[in-house]
């Protein structure tokens, strides 16, 4: 799924990276606050549903290559965090939407999580 | 090739900058994708541990034919007990990492899984230095 489809599913507002939503495709979705188990537990080509706001989740994102965020219950970042995430070509999304019914709606339209990727290899 | 990271403690905005860096000579030196992911990974929550625990110190990338090594140095207050340290869950971070989404008791395990050798040099009141070693698989 790619992350414009992701933008309608959700009714999210785009943050940055809007030229590339289009194109960048996910393969896998992690929904967490803890940046450590995000650096622990996911693959590559993953999106991140997160209500953290902070730089150190560009940072983050940027170290696994994560493919985007979306900060979910209508949370944004400061200005200064989307400039980082425009410098890095990082696509970011806010929907109003919390983490649960997030996940619940990837998850139905096909986007599994990282662990079922690891065991179908 | 030796390089020279210096890291600030506290300073939350600027934390992973040296991961960064080093994620970018390591693609520049052609590294395989997983290699850089595993370093990466343990690169960024020992330069996390820098800024949280140890006041600040210094990474060091050292590139050899056949091996990366990552090395986090500071002179911190050390760990009392290093088996207690690298349970996963146990952390004594301050309020403040963890609103960063740090500080879980996660960053020594993640160190330990991603590296293919881990060395720990600690001694209370001197300091700390974490050695991270990862086999390149080239000859």
């Amino acid at each position: 799924m790619n992350l414009a489809q992701v933008k309608e599913l959700l009714q999210a507002e785009v943050l940055s990276g809007e030229e590339k939503l289009a194109t960048t495709h996910a393969l896998s979705v992690c929904g967490a606050d803890l940046m450590s188990d995000v650096l622990a537990f996911t693959k590559e080509k993953t999106l991140l549903l997160t209500g953290l706001t902070n730089p150190q989740v560009i940072r983050t994102a940027e170290m696994i290559d994560l493919v985007g965020l979306v900060f979910v219950r209508g949370k944004r970042p400061s200005e200064d965090v989307i400039a980082m995430a425009r410098e890095r070509g990082l696509p970011m999304l806010s929907t109003k939407l919390p983490l649960y019914e997030t996940c619940g709606l990837l998850y139905t339209a096909g986007l599994p999580g990282c662990s079922a990727r690891a065991a179908n290899g | 090739m030796i390089q020279r990271f210096p890291v600030a403690g506290e300073d939350f905005s600027a934390a992973g900058e040296a991961s960064s860096k080093i994620k970018n000579i390591l693609r520049q030196v052609g590294e395989d994708a997983e290699l850089i992911r595993r370093v990466c990974i343990a690169a960024y929550e020992a330069e996390m541990n820098l800024v949280i625990h140890a006041g600040g110190g210094e990474m060091i990338l050292k590139l050899d034919t056949d091996m990366v090594e990552v090395i986090a140095q500071d002179r911190g207050p050390g760990i009392p007990d290093v088996e207690l340290a690298m349970q996963e869950g146990y952390s004594t971070a301050s309020d403040l990492a963890r609103e960063m989404g740090f500080g879980a008791g996660m960053g020594m395990a993640n160190m330990k899984r991603c590296a293919s050798e881990m060395l720990i040099d600690t001694e209370v009141g001197k300091g700390t230095t974490v050695t991270l070693r990862f086999k390149t698989g080239k000859n």
